[in-house]
């Protein structure tokens, strides 16, 4: 039987204010089978989201929801999920939201570990805008902001949010709706900062004027710069140029996470332990 | 009221005051003169079960104590200028989306990173509209070590009261003032907490933003079976986006009507020895605010033994500002002068509610404090 996504959408917000065959429904759907796969109760649920196409997808599913400024998404999360540590936080972001204005937010909530779980969807481009270079956007690419084309190299969120800290880092596309699942069910039971970095298709702003103008063709495109992990890591160095490995490429599951070890510190104010020294760590600097 | 003496700074007392007005969530980053209050918060808040986290900058602090604040928690953040100027934008989503969250600022010299280490005044127009918008800020000023813990304990309960953010303005003086301070007990303001209102109604029929034309919303805490959604765009009952022309226009009207029409409720005021004021040709209104009315106190005091009748209006809610007490004193006096450790920020305000353009003033920018003396020989230079 078909999934029914209704309890878990507000439905009198629909249609969204998507494009036709954009990809943000797709991950929309993911994340809400993958919290039902969880058993997640929608009143423990807080989603997060930014400014951009990407920032009404909290107004769309039907848990506690915020809609925050430009780029701060999971520095509010990180407020919700400190004063509630036993709830689920996910943020949604876009790639200018989490890697332009909200950069610094990203690599500190990586580096915390904090337990949220960080949902990029990353079209590079700026789509609600009108088609401005984004961070990830490819060096060469027409942008209305470049229209020489872009000269700003491109970004890696994943590869940043590992270097961040994060303990767990996937990266899926929107062509695979199943994987994209299954990425969110191990990121979301995951304890630690969950980073996604999510594929996903701008026809109308990005591919209109590169050459894909339609659904199928942006998303060929995605199809072309990607491919699962196992079979990246056999190719030679020189071929890995312009792929992106697919797949989970971080789990760390021995880090600590920060609201556990927040706790450490509320039990040395109330005397119930010892102050935290270099010992309590693995890592020494 | 049962009071306690304590010895503490400026900055300990607000950090003591938030913890007993039930603040469980301190964002913030380190920024002089305003660390202290992080230092004291951050072993004050775990010991009851609270969080202090320093966020890596201070639009993530001010961002962290929002997000906190929306989930339901009483939230604090810290900061001066500089960090007044960064937080801006999110003070204006607390605005638009009607989250009570109090921000003390304790002020240095500007603009930019300015004097540091110095006393100024400077941010008393900044945090009449930090954010872009129409809204209507309210800004409360400790003008001692008490009021340094009074106010704000005053701040967390007008905010749940408005559902907006609440700025206390102090000074590096005030803040690095250590001294004796008499306050009320932590039981005493126990017993003054009033929370934010909640709705307890079946979920199907909560409208967090469906209130009267002057009322604040109405937002239960987060995780307790009413999902609702807030946002910074223009939205609806229910908290969800929209451009419909009659709800855009009566939100905006509804956040400046619930404080303009309410001000009765925000108003708070010192009327030192002026007492014996009745108009008559002579006496001389002082106004200043914050730190430098204890300067302007002492020179009362020296003027009084001169035979110079002199008195201080002191407003304590400095926006919305107390038009009619000021209008009253203004109309009734002659010889008014403003202190103020900025170039003519409040100065400006009492020109607009008193309608007088013959104020004199006393400004200093250059990072100190103005003492008793600068003031007494002003009052007889120009009066």
């Amino acid at each position: 039987m078909a999934f029914n996504y209704d309890k878990y959408l507000r439905l009198e917000k629909m249609p969204t204010l998507w494009c036709w065959g954009c990809g943000d429904g797709v991950i929309l759907k993911a994340m809400i089978r993958a919290i039902e796969k969880l058993g997640w109760n929608q009143d423990d649920v807080a989603v997060v989201s930014g400014i951009g196409c990407s920032g009404r997808f909290s107004s769309y599913v039907d848990f506690n929801t915020v809609h925050t400024t430009h780029g701060r998404t999971v520095a509010f999360a990180t407020g919700i999920k400190l004063a509630n540590p036993d709830k689920h936080v996910i943020c949604v972001a876009g790639d200018g939201d989490a890697l332009a204005i909200g950069g610094n937010h990203t690599i500190h909530a990586a580096r915390r570990n904090i337990d949220i779980n960080f949902i990029m969807i990353n079209n590079f481009i700026y789509g609600l805008t009108n088609s401005q270079t984004s961070p990830t956007t490819p060096q060469g690419m027409w942008t209305v902001s470049q229209k020489a084309g872009n000269i700003d190299p491109t970004f890696d969120g994943a590869e940043l949010a590992i270097a961040a800290g994060a303990s767990f880092v996937a990266r899926e596309t929107v062509l695979n709706p199943k994987k994209l699942e299954k990425v969110f069910v191990e990121g979301f039971k995951h304890k630690g900062f969950s980073f996604f970095d999510i594929l996903s298709n701008c026809h109308i702003n990005l591919g209109r004027k590169n050459k894909m103008a339609s659904a199928m063709e942006n998303l060929e495109w995605i199809d072309k710069i990607t491919m699962p992990k196992k079979k990246y890591d056999q190719l030679p160095e020189e071929e890995k140029l312009n792929l992106f490995p697919t797949g989970i490429l971080k789990h760390d599951k021995e880090a600590k996470e920060y609201c556990e070890l927040y706790e450490e510190i509320k039990k040395v104010h109330q005397g119930k332990r010892a102050k935290l020294t270099q010992d309590d760590f693995e890592k020494k600097i | 009221m049962e009071t306690r003496e304590v010895i503490a700074s400026g900055n300990d007392l607000v950090a003591m005051a938030a913890v007993d007005a039930g603040c469980r969530f301190f964002g913030g980053y380190p920024i002089t003169p305003s660390s202290e209050i992080m230092h004291t918060i951050s072993d004050l808040l775990p010991k009851v079960g609270g969080v202090a986290i320093q966020m890596e900058d201070e639009i993530g602090g001010v961002a962290a104590a929002v997000g906190a604040a929306m989930s339901g928690v009483r939230a604090l953040t810290a900061t001066s200028g500089p960090g007044m100027s960064l937080k801006a934008e999110n003070l204006g989503l607390a605005q638009m989306a009607e989250v009570p969250v109090v921000v003390v600022d304790v002020m240095r010299g500007g603009p930019s990173t300015g004097l540091p280490t110095r006393v100024s005044q400077g941010d008393v127009r900044q945090a009449r509209n930090p954010s872009h918008g129409d809204y209507r800020s309210i800004t409360l000023c400790a003008g001692n070590l008490e009021e340094c813990y009074t106010e704000v304990v005053r701040a967390f309960n007008l905010a749940d009261r408005f559902m907006q953010p609440v700025i206390v303005l102090t000074d590096e003086t005030i803040g690095h003032m250590h001294g004796k301070a008499v306050i009320p007990t932590a039981d005493e303001v126990q017993k003054g907490i009033v929370p934010r209102k909640t709705f307890d109604g079946p979920p199907e029929e909560y409208l967090p933003y469906g209130v009267g034309p002057d009322e604040p919303a109405v937002l239960n805490p987060m995780f307790k079976g009413y999902r609702y959604h807030f946002t910074g765009l223009h939205h609806d009952a229910k908290g969800f986006p929209t451009e419909e022309i009659e709800t855009c226009r009566k939100l905006i009207q509804r956040l400046e009507d619930k404080v303009m029409k309410h001000t009765d409720e925000l108003e708070k005021n010192e009327e030192f020895m002026l007492d014996d004021f009745n108009g008559e040709e002579g006496e001389i209104l002082i106004i200043a605010y914050g730190s430098v009315s204890l300067a302007a106190k002492e020179a009362i005091r020296t003027l009084r033994k001169e035979g110079r009748k002199a008195g201080l209006f002191r407003p304590i809610t400095l926006w919305p500002s107390p038009a009619k007490r000021i209008r009253h004193w203004t109309d009734m006096v002659k010889n008014v002068l403003v202190v103020e450790l900025n170039i003519r920020q409040y100065t400006e305000e009492v020109e607009r509610v008193s309608g007088r353009l013959d104020l004199e003033g006393l400004y200093k920018v250059n990072g100190r404090a103005i003492s008793p003396y600068e003031i007494v020989e002003k009052v007889k230079e120009v009066f």
